[in-house]
């Protein structure tokens, strides 16, 4: 920012001071821009700012309320809680002090480091808290900052003298001290602002609020109603959408019926898109049931006559053909590995697709104006790429015209990464302008027209010495979705000397997407299970097999070491159960998972009596809420593993609701789920996906150490496994 | 000359050329000790009007098949989803309560336990979970682990909450809680 900015922001700065008692600071590499406004409303400042500069910001109120701007979103995972913890920690704020509001969407300003070199703002791949802790704390610092600089100025002693203390500006050689809301009559913008290195941020035995377990400060609202997700939205004027879309993903519609649908009640227009038919109506019940009226033909597609079930021996065929698929890892030699071999083992193990089931069915309200030069738009979403969620785009408008109210998620899960429901919603709101259009998905919808976890076959080859030394792995992943399928392929933690790994692509247009934990889920089952049937031919422990190929790995040696200890891995188990482990690194985490099970030899039903599972996350910053992921994420892992499946016949797909895709229910929890977190000072990493994938490896191992008997393809439903016990 | 149309749930008048009037029934409905009345189509599901109509945005909408219990309510103290639940079935002077008018000051044996142990994530389910709970409570203070799976069971929540939702019953319930946790 250039000198002259500054000098005009400090102007507005007085004017605004006159103007009221609450000033937000927007804290930058260049200085420092007070504005009367909310957080929200970052996009709507009326000077030059330039926003590259500016990295957090903050807002004081007199009464000492600290204001924590959130950038970003809120889908269970705490963030409303860690982010602002993160901050208020370098500012050395009042925790009972701090408010949390979520930021505007100026990725320029509120971006993440966690992306590269792209300032984005996305919450996936569990990178919130890992992309955004340095960002959050040097902002914090230099808040605290200011605030001593103002002090220092006030009372004339050198900023040196003075120090800060849990929401206090203190000057201990004259006694002196201030709270933080009291500084606002002579807040004074540094003409310069330091930046603050790492080195000069507080060191983690300092920590005064990271580590501690606070409530979570969205769970008040959670437990009476009050928190407001999008589907909660209603405007004046507020009228509805619904849409149609075919069951075969990419089918185009024809609408036969236009005209006996305009004429239904309630019925304000229709808007045939690309894929699907919307209906904008006066009630949702009318949009319903006007939805159930239409007389739809749909286009043939890409995906017109897949059947999934059949695409295995498609694959089988793609694995055995040989030639070279996208090479993701290459690592020594493996085919000398193999040359050299005293023994090759060789599986192949299956996934199918899996749905998201977020339990907020995707929807979005959007308003765009009378003469179509503005929007806004009120949703739920995990961010991402795009510019205010391609809704410029589709509009026509320039993004800054383009406003976002963000709201609780209920559910993100990879699916709100997408911006299709919000696009659309766009759409139907550009036809009925200026009326704002809540637009939602049944669950229907939403399942039918999801973008799925990809099916897909792992080919695993591995080579073992006259020693019984693990010394090849290749892992071919065949199946579609690239990079979906790709994660978590790697064992950059395991001693393998020559690994390779490659992705061979069979295309078969179905919608897909990133699902938690993404390719780690299929791949880290398949990794796992061969290492455990590697062990179990050597008639050797599991855990112990694991311990020597982790010898130079001493972080991940640690998770295991302590969940077996958790596990009580070396004692007997009881009769009729057995424990299996699984180790894994996501999203930085180290993790190994343990869990004890027991299998109904005549309905072949697997229940999962407990899990243990030890996690280095490096910093942690919020224990209690790193814990409830792991918990949530191996329940989410356990359905997924035990009865989730999607599939696809003649192209369309079969399943429609919670009926017939299943999900798991209380019944079916373990007695215990208990989880360790190994002290580190290293940098944070994400723990909202470790949970997932650990849950089918330790469940195929503990059910081969049960019945000696392999079970290589997700889900394990009963009749899966009966076939493999009867087999 | 007037000519009346029945259309599905709806009595259409014919008023004009192009030009109808929707006669839509009026319902009384006791929701949360407050009287309201409701212009809708027979057949419109309390769920939509519990949101959509009255703007009490606590119940929410899951499934729509009665499979994931995220719009529980209680009707005459029973749990009941609201979403299969036509209002034509509740307009005889049945106490409806949503979680809005569960607790007026969050002092319910339930909320204070789910706040305890910190039960939710989103969110999003946890109102249908704190209603069944409650319903469960109201009616066995002292429910076993299988008669709290045999309540809770109607009730998804896919953030996987399920471990602190028993231990915050159990807790509720002023029981020893079976579920462990470690650091």
């Amino acid at each position: 920012m250039s000198k002259s900015n500054i000098n005009k922001a400090t102007l507005k700065r007085r004017d605004f001071l006159k103007a009221g008692t609450g000033i937000t600071l927007f804290i930058g590499a260049g200085g420092l821009i007070p504005a009367l406004t909310s957080c929200s409303e970052a996009g709507a400042m009326d000077f030059p700012i330039e926003p590259l500069n500016v990295t957090a910001w903050v807002k004081l109120d007199s009464d000492g309320t600290i204001t924590i701007c959130n950038p970003a979103a809120e889908m269970g995972q705490g963030s409303m809680t860690s982010l602002p913890m993160i901050f208020a920690e370098e500012m050395d704020a009042d925790w009972d002090k701090v408010k949390v509001e979520f930021s505007a969407q100026e990725p320029a300003i509120f971006g993440s480091e966690g992306w590269g070199n792209r300032k984005i703002m996305l919450t996936a791949g569990s990178r919130t808290i890992n992309g955004y802790f340095n960002v959050l704390r040097k902002a914090g610092a230099q808040a605290r900052y200011i605030l001593m600089h103002s002090v220092a100025e006030k009372w004339g002693v050198p900023i040196n003298q003075v120090d800060t203390k849990a929401g206090q500006v203190i000057h201990k050689l004259s006694n002196r001290v201030i709270y933080y809301g009291e500084i606002i009559p002579f807040l004074k913008v540094p003409d310069n602002l330091p930046e603050f290195s790492e080195k000069e941020l507080k060191s983690p035995q300092d920590f005064r609020l990271i580590g501690k377990d606070f409530p979570r400060t969205d769970i008040p609202d959670k437990l009476n109603g009050a928190a407001q997700f999008a589907i909660d939205i209603r405007l004046p004027n507020m009228v509805y959408g619904v849409i149609e879309r075919g069951r075969i993903h990419g089918a185009r519609p024809t609408l036969n019926n236009e005209t006996a649908l305009r004429a239904l009640p309630g019925v304000i227009d229709l808007v045939v898109l690309e894929y699907g038919v919307g209906i904008i109506s006066t009630s949702l019940e009318q949009g319903l049931a006007a939805k159930k009226s239409l007389n739809i033909s749909w286009s043939d597609s890409e995906a017109s006559g897949f059947n999934s079930e059949e695409a295995y021996t498609t694959y089988e065929q793609v694995a055995a053909e040989g030639g070279q698929g996208r090479v993701v890892t290459n690592i020594g030699d493996f085919k000398s590995a193999q040359d050299q071999a005293t023994k090759i083992y060789s599986a192949d193990y299956k996934n199918d697709y899996v749905y998201h089931a977020q339990m907020e069915p995707l929807n979005s309200i959007v308003q765009v104006a009378a003469d179509g030069s503005s929007a806004e738009v009120w949703v739920g979403s995990q961010q991402g790429f795009t510019p205010k969620f391609g809704v410029p785009q589709v509009l026509g408008i320039e993004p800054r015209n383009v406003k976002i109210h963000m709201q609780y998620l209920g559910g993100g899960l990879g699916r709100r990464s997408m911006t299709d429901f919000i696009t659309e919603c766009a759409l139907l709101a550009k036809k009925v302008a200026p009326r704002p259009v809540k637009l939602i998905w049944t669950r229907e919808d939403d399942l039918t027209y999801g973008a799925y976890r990809p099916m897909s076959l792992q080919r695993l080859i591995a080579t073992t010495d006259s020693s019984g030394k693990l010394t090849g792995l290749s892992h071919t992943v065949i199946g579609d979705g690239d990079n979906l399928v790709a994660s978590g392929i790697k064992n950059e933690f395991y001693d393998i000397p020559n690994q390779s790994a490659q992705i061979k692509t069979v295309k078969h247009g179905i919608r897909l997407k990133h699902w938690r934990a993404v390719g780690h889920g299929p791949n880290k089952f398949a990794i796992e299970s061969l290492l455990d049937d590697i062990a179990y031919d050597q008639n050797k422990d599991p855990v112990e097999f694991r311990r020597i190929l982790m010898q130079h790995s001493p972080r991940a040696l640690a998770t295991l070491e302590k969940a077996a200890e958790m596990a009580k891995w070396n004692k007997p188990t009881n009769p009729g159960r057995a424990k299996g482990v699984a180790f894994l690194e996501r999203s930085g985490t180290l993790s190994t998972g343990i869990c004890e099970i027991s299998i109904d030899e005549r309905t072949g039903k697997i229940r999962v009596h407990h899990f243990w599972t030890a996690n280095d996350a490096g910093i942690v910053i919020h224990p209690d809420n790193v814990k409830a992921q792991l918990e949530g994420g191996i329940i989410m892992g356990m359905s997924s593993v035990l009865m989730e499946s999607l599939t696809i016949n003649n192209g369309a797909v079969q399943q429609s609701n919670f009926l017939d895709y299943p999900i798991l229910r209380i019944e079916d929890i373990p007695e215990s789920i208990e989880t360790a977190i190994i002290k580190s000072t290293g940098h944070p990493q994400g723990v909202g996906e470790s949970g997932t994938p650990l849950v089918a490896g330790a469940i195929a191992n503990a059910f081969l150490k049960l019945t000696g008997k392999r079970i290589r393809h997700l889900p394990f439903t009963p009749k899966r496994v009966l076939k493999v016990l009867n087999g | 000359m007037i000519t009346f149309h029945k259309i599905g749930p709806y009595i259409l008048r014919k008023f004009e050329k192009h030009q109808f009037i929707f006669i839509m029934p009026t319902y009384s409905l006791n929701i949360n000790n407050k009287n309201y009345q409701v212009e809708a189509d027979a057949g419109t599901t309390v769920l939509w009007i519990l949101r959509e109509h009255l703007g009490l945005m606590g119940t929410k909408y899951g499934c729509g098949i009665a499979q994931c219990g995220s719009c529980t309510i209680h009707v005459n103290g029973n749990p009941v989803r609201a979403c299969v639940l036509p209002i034509e079935g509740l307009a005889n002077g049945q106490k409806i309560v949503t979680i809005e008018g569960l607790s007026t000051d969050q002092d319910h044996p339930i909320i204070k336990a789910w706040e305890k142990v910190q039960v939710p994530q989103c969110g999003y389910c946890q109102s249908g979970q704190i209603m069944q709970a409650a319903a469960l409570l109201a009616q066995n203070n002292s429910p076993t682990r299988e008669e709290i799976i045999q309540s809770m069971n109607g009730n998804l929540c896919r953030c996987g909450t399920y471990m602190r939702i028993m231990e915050a019953i159990q807790i509720a319930a002023g029981q020893p809680t079976s579920v462990k946790s470690d650091e």
